[in-house]
């Protein structure tokens, strides 16, 4: 197997609101290795944007790391000082934004953000243009010289994501996370940037960390998938595993949900009924209890393990051996 | 960018036009013409005949109102009713002792409005922010005159520190430095809060974007993520209140002069508006409406040349 780059252990994270702390994150286990694109999937609320904050060290300031670690290169990323943070990020763990149109800055032009984004780099201004032209042509912007004179709002959502993808590449980084990277586009255009992340993907040896709530994406771009659920990891297998023998209740439930997944068209999309539990106060039992066909007595009382139901293939389900 | 400074300066010399036509209307609209005015009662019907013709009030309005545009523009403002001077003189000599005040007035309250602003974002939530809140709330709502009045009372008359009246000896920039210390200070405290209200509001604003997130993601320094990513937007609102602000500030000067017995713009309105000093008024109105387009106009180009978002919307 191949080297082991970064790997979250145990992390959970809370936020201080004024209903009281909210547990976004609990207990949750990753791992990523060289090469290795892996997918985080759940629905809103779930805590993976929380884990993609925690991965770049870009808690919101009412966040607070309630235990355990993110360990990159031996160092637990989240112990380090504010110096020390700010030169993993960029250089050795990149993110590629959700939103490209609000996430480049309005009013100065993209060439000249792209350069900033290089300052960690220890290069003349002339060969860090160099680098962003280049890496601008590489990642399929037409006249890249002509691009890198204007500014975000001049360019379209494709283009835009398209030069969010090179700014994450620029610096070569060892973990790439990907934030949602094709929420804010069209069909179509979410077809071409699916094809250039996989393009993209044979000649960079780093692990790519994508999160979404699509299931297609995961699909066409992932080697493992976390399924997450109410701030917990409640799946982790193989793309195979998760498509075509999920183990999570949780987790039939939203490959039911998939369109992809339906033999006729229907009037009204499947849903899963019911809502997340409530975060400040975390249900004693399983979390999906009030949400599981299939759950018991027992679920309700006593929270579930990770138990492994394959190889490299794990849920949190007190029914998911049987 | 070229067309749209050339659009505005259209706009400026149009709205001056204008602003010229409004205040022939009200000289008109006033009782009394300016002759027998300026004359008093006692006038003999030939010399009121003599000082309507060389005030060239004997003519068709509409031919006024176009000698007194076409005069204007080759910068002949008419004479002074009293001492015959042309007025255009009169402004230009006292004009640098109104701009003086209005820029140290600005140049301050800029400084430390902005300096409190992003002391109060870095503070925030803090008690030390509340009183700046208090603090600025205050400074705002308290008119300019009575704060003259005040500093007056306190800062000359009980303690001495600076003169009371007056503009400073000519030549003294030590005495005409403190001349205007505290004429400056009853302008621009208003202006401390306006603008530290402001700055705190738009960086705590922007200091949020998902762009600052983006740059912060890619190990950019805080220092450089302020001064680069953040203020250059932060500021944009504060140059566009400032701009409309220049012309309270201007009136605000009326006040003040008056108060502090300096020459000045204001103080020569004032004079002028008592003696019924026609000429003098219109010239000195008109002078600051164009001085204020000017401010205005600048502003406008600044702010274009700062966010290329606002050259977009012009030129579509």
């Amino acid at each position: 197997m191949s080297e082991l780059l970064l790997s979250v252990k145990n992390l959970s994270v809370s936020y201080d609101t004024e209903a009281g702390s909210l547990q976004a994150l609990r207990r949750a286990n990753l791992a990523a290795r060289a090469g290795e694109v892996i997918g985080i999937v759940g629905e809103s609320g779930c805590g993976k944007s929380t884990l993609a904050s925690a991965l770049i060290n870009l808690l919101a300031t009412n966040a607070r790391v309630v235990e355990g670690s993110v360990d990159f290169n031996g160092r637990d990323i989240l112990s380090l000082s504010a110096e020390e943070k700010r030169h993993v990020r960029g250089r050795h763990i990149a993110m590629i934004f959700q939103d490209p149109m609000t996430s480049f800055n309005p009013v100065l032009r993209l060439g000249d953000q792209l350069v900033d984004f290089q300052d960690q780099l220890d290069l003349p201004q002339r060969e860090k243009r160099e680098r962003a032209c280049a890496m601008l042509a590489r990642v399929g912007i037409p006249d890249p010289a002509y691009n890198m004179n204007r500014y975000v709002h001049e360019l379209s959502g494709g283009m835009r994501q398209r030069v969010a993808i090179a700014a994450a590449l620029l610096m070569t980084p060892d973990v790439l996370i990907a934030d949602e990277p094709t929420t804010a586009l069209d069909v179509t255009m979410e077809a071409q940037i699916i094809h250039l992340m996989r393009e993209l993907r044979h000649d960079y040896n780093g692990a790519i960390i994508v999160i979404t709530h699509h299931l297609g994406l995961v699909g066409e771009l992932c080697d493992r998938v976390y399924v997450m659920y109410a701030g917990q990891v409640v799946e982790e297998g193989s793309t195979d595993d998760i498509y075509h023998n999920p183990r999570h209740p949780y987790t039939q439930a939203l490959n039911a949900c998939d369109p992809a997944h339906l033999e006729e068209a229907v009037a009204t999309l499947p849903t899963i009924a019911g809502r997340l539990p409530d975060l400040v106060t975390p249900p004693q039992g399983c979390s999906f209890v009030d949400r599981c066909p299939i759950a018991t007595t027992h679920c309700r009382n006593a929270p579930p393990a990770m138990v492994e139901v394959a190889a490299g293939h794990h849920a949190l389900c007190h029914e998911a051996r049987r | 960018m070229l067309n749209y400074a050339i659009k505005r300066i259209g706009l400026a010399v149009l709205i001056i036009f204008l602003v010229m036509l409004a205040m022939y209307a009200m000289v008109f609209l006033v009782p009394g013409d300016p002759a027998s005015l300026a004359l008093g009662p006692r006038a003999t019907p030939e010399l009121k005949q003599a000082l309507m013709e060389s005030m060239g009030l004997d003519k068709p309005v509409y031919v006024q109102v176009w000698n007194f545009f076409r005069n204007a523009l080759t910068g002949d403002l008419g004479y002074d009713v009293w001492s015959k001077r042309p007025v255009a003189d009169m402004i230009l000599e006292v004009f640098p002792q109104t701009l003086f005040l209005g820029a140290v007035a600005l140049g301050t309250a800029v400084v430390l409005g902005i300096g409190l602003g992003c002391l109060a974002v870095l503070w925030r939530g803090s008690l030390a922010d509340r009183l700046l809140a208090v603090l600025s709330v205050s400074m705002i709502s308290v008119p300019s005159f009575v704060i003259a009045i005040y500093l007056l009372l306190i800062f000359a008359v009980w303690l001495g520190w600076f003169p009371a009246i007056g503009a400073g000896e000519a030549g003294n920039v030590k005495s005409q430095i403190q001349a205007v210390i505290l004429p400056a200070a009853a302008i621009g405290i208003t202006w401390v809060g306006y603008i530290a209200r402001l700055v705190r509001a738009s960086m705590l604003d922007v200091m949020g974007a998902n762009h600052v997130r983006t740059a912060r993601a890619f190990g950019l320094t805080e220092r450089k993520i302020v001064l680069r990513y953040a203020l250059r937007i932060a500021i944009i609102p504060t140059i566009a209140i400032l701009a409309v602000g220049f012309g309270s500030i201007l009136s605000s000067a009326v006040f003040v002069e008056t108060v502090f017995s300096r020459p000045g713009i204001g103080s020569l309105i004032t004079g002028a508006v008592l003696k019924r000093n026609y000429p003098v008024v219109m010239g000195a109105v008109l002078f600051m409406t164009a001085f204020y387009l000017f401010v205005v106009t600048a502003a406008d180009l600044l702010m274009a040349y700062l966010d290329p978002r606002i050259r977009d919307v012009l030129r579509g």
